[in-house]
């Protein structure tokens, strides 16, 4: 595998391997000194044009752990705001010599048209409303985590809230269906696409039907422009529908997780501290994050190396 | 004074004839058309078409403003590989062609090239900004004869009105583009399944639609005579055949793009596949061939839009939209319709003269007196798309590395030859 830009090009054949994969770097987060020479002498950049704190600290943290070089490349401070062009940057760091850049971008597809540009390999690290695949990476292997299953065949899945603009939503529900999972989206139909008729979803208008049947609700995140575009009313009202309450909790299965990829808007989507969930996997989310994003640096970086011995 | 020229061997196609005949030309005008004729430089048409030159009423030159995309000259050389003797010049320049001075200048840059004719279109709204009128009297003086404010439509209802009541007494054409602005912010590709997954923006078809039914009535309330541009959806063709059948004095233009590509090539996230209006779907490119079949839609046009390389190279939101079409658009109609040759010549040539009124020497018969505005183009010839070689100053064809059936050979514009076995003369 070159690159990880969707989970469509991952194929589920690799994202079983991937989340496998994980349990060994999982592992390796376990010991006293969590770190291993698997990937020495490589070097990942971050290209990161859109703010983000825990994707980034994520991946970065999980190359050191590989013990690979990496460098930041923070927009702000950069010669984009020079005029440069987005080839030309990438084409600088490539002469650099870098093996991987992780990227994030507000506009969709921008990873595909990099990796036209650098021989090194691209990940994805959220390209506009489209994909963000190692996001989905974590959340099936945080479900997996908690529910012992490498499956998720007959798990009813419900993904809450902007759909639309969510490319978590879409990366997530590719992932998902490729496990086994029923997936039902809920969003009232401004925050969903326009047409997702040949998507494999169940969709709903009312939260309040699929509760009870749920086994994984995964909340998203609503951002507060939506209104001034019209896509709700008003954020109580948003709330109010679609967001998690005590009251909704209570008509959740004993069994039922709920997730959120944060960063949340609480008194928004949630109504509730996450800590008042039974079984919230929020944190666990975060905690492997760090794995999942090692085992593909791993998966992309590492060949013919072995995972074994001490930094 | 040019030299006698003939085009030997070749296949005349005229509105009511087929015939095989050479044809001789001097200073300017077909002499003879007869068999076995010779001069001093003589053009092999054999095996091929020999018939009125092209006109595109859609082309953006760029010049003034945008010379790195293109100029007067380059784009003139590119129509004229194409087949082209007349471009009407789009009026988004920078200064837009809002005013005799720029409309002058972008004529006389197009006498300089002297490639082909370059016909300035004026801009409806000054500045093309949508708020008070051009002086479309003044450049209607100056010989413009269709206005647009091409990349905007004209949003306002009640300006468009009166643009239209304005226009009707100068007895000029709108050219409208069809785009409910509000319905398309942001708006990178047609909303359809495939903007679903890709998370991009939508341009829904209605948003044309509105506008096409909007101007529709507007034109039944005034009369005056609007050309719709770049027509790419089903129900626009339903509208505007609905609006023909009422006897309203409307015409249409489909673009060679809208004719061949669908929305699903968005998904290779190059944005030389950004175009607007977007690439739709299979279903519309149906419906507008049907529309060109039954004579609802009347031209095709290329809306021939070069863009520097690095504009290209953006993302896909950012990037701006637009194609060239000069060069290709023959290829890209012979392969993907089943019109025959007279209808493709009157797509081409006969009826978007008539649209932009040069039809006195454009569009014109290849018969004795006539004006030699001619090309000659080999239907069954298969070539493909060479970045290298295209004439225009920008690359983003989305033809490039295609194949394509039917090229330009030769090209005489007012009797000289612009274009001689597929090389530009100058």
């Amino acid at each position: 595998m070159k690159h990880l830009r969707s989970i469509d090009e991952l194929g589920v054949d690799g994202l079983v391997a991937l989340l496998q994969l994980t349990d060994h770097m999982a592992e390796i987060n376990q010991r006293p000194v969590p770190k291993v020479p698997a990937l020495r002498g490589r070097t990942v950049a971050s290209l990161f044009f859109e703010d983000s704190t825990r994707t980034r600290l994520s991946f970065e943290t999980a190359a050191k752990r590989l013990s690979a070089d990496t460098m930041t490349f923070n927009v702000s401070t950069s010669s984009v705001n020079k005029g440069e062009s987005l080839r030309d940057t990438v084409a600088t760091i490539t002469d650099m010599g870098v093996d991987a850049f992780v990227v994030r971008h507000k506009s969709v597809g921008i990873p595909w048209q990099i990796s036209q540009w650098t021989k090194a390999s691209i990940i994805n690290a959220g390209d506009g409303a489209h994909q963000h695949p190692t996001q989905a990476l974590v959340d099936c292997y945080t479900i997996r985590e908690a529910t012992h299953e490498s499956r998720f065949d007959g798990m009813q899945i419900t993904i809450v809230g902007d759909i639309k603009h969510s490319r978590v939503a879409r990366s997530n529900i590719q992932a998902f269906s490729m496990l086994g999972a029923k997936v039902t989206v809920v969003a009232p139909p401004t925050l969903l696409p326009p047409d997702l008729s040949h998507w494999p979803v169940q969709i709903n208008h009312h939260l309040d039907e699929v509760i009870p049947t749920s086994d994984v609700l995964y909340m998203l995140r609503l951002q507060s422009e939506r209104m001034s575009q019209g896509h709700v009313p008003t954020l109580r009202e948003y709330s109010e529908q679609y967001g998690l309450t005590q009251k909704r909790v209570a008509q959740l299965k004993d069994s039922a997780i709920v997730m959120h990829p944060g960063p949340m808007n609480r008194g928004v989507e949630m109504q509730i501290d996450p800590s008042d969930v039974k079984n919230s996997l929020i944190h666990r989310q975060v905690a492997n994050g760090v794995s999942v994003r090692m085992a593909v640096l791993f998966e992309l970086l590492g060949s013919g190396s072995s995972l074994g011995g001490q930094a | 004074m040019s030299k006698t020229v003939v085009i030997k061997g070749g296949t005349i196609v005229n509105r009511d004839s087929e015939i095989k005949s050479d044809v001789r030309i001097e200073n300017g005008v077909i002499v003879e058309v007869a068999k076995n004729l010779k001069a001093d430089v003589q053009l092999d048409a054999s095996g091929c078409i020999v018939t009125s030159g092209f006109v595109d009423l859609h082309a953006h030159l760029r010049e003034p403003g945008r010379e790195e995309a293109e100029t007067i000259e380059t784009g003139s050389r590119a129509g004229a590989l194409g087949g082209y003797t007349a471009l009407v010049a789009m009026p988004n320049t920078d200064p837009p062609q809002d005013s005799i001075a720029v409309i002058d200048f972008v004529r006389e840059q197009g006498k300089r090239a002297g490639l082909v004719d370059v016909v300035p279109s004026g801009c409806i709204t000054l500045g093309r900004q949508g708020e008070t009128l051009a002086p479309m009297a003044e450049l209607a003086h100056a010989g413009v004869t269709l206005f647009t404010d091409d990349g905007v439509g004209v949003q306002n209802a009640s300006l468009m009105r009166r643009a239209l009541e304005y226009a009707k007494g100068l007895g000029v054409t709108l050219a409208q583009h069809c785009e409910v602005a509000e319905l398309t912010e942001g708006a990178v590709m047609n909303e359809c399944q495939c903007c679903t997954d890709l998370g991009l923006p939508g341009w829904p078809a209605i948003a044309e639609e509105l506008m096409v039914f909007r101007d529709i009535e507007l034109v039944r309330m005034t009369g005056a005579s609007m050309h719709f541009l770049h027509l790419s959806t089903e129900r626009s063709v339903e509208l505007v055949r609905a609006a023909k059948r009422d006897g309203l004095p409307i015409t249409a233009e489909v673009t060679p793009h809208h004719l061949s590509l669908t929305q699903e090539l968005l998904a290779t996230y190059d944005p030389v596949f950004k175009v607007n209006p977007p690439l739709r779907s299979a279903q519309d490119i149906r419906a507008l061939k049907a529309g060109l079949l039954d004579g609802t839609i009347d031209a095709i046009a290329t809306d021939h839009a070069p863009h520097p390389r690095r504009d290209k190279e953006m993302s896909l939101d950012v990037a701006p939209p637009g194609m060239l079409g000069l060069e290709t658009a023959l290829g890209v109609v012979l392969g993907n319709s089943e019109l025959e040759i007279k209808d493709v010549v009157a797509l081409l040539s006969w009826n978007p003269a008539r649209i932009a009124r040069i039809d006195a020497e454009h569009g014109r018969p290849v018969a004795i007196g006539e004006p030699a505005n001619i090309c000659i183009f080999d239907p069954d010839l298969v070539w493909s798309v060479d970045l290298e070689r295209l004439a225009s100053k920008s690359i983003n064809s989305p033809y490039v590395g295609r194949t394509l059936r039917g090229k330009i050979r030769h090209t005489l514009f007012k009797g000289t030859p612009t274009v001689i076995d597929g090389q530009a003369q100058k």
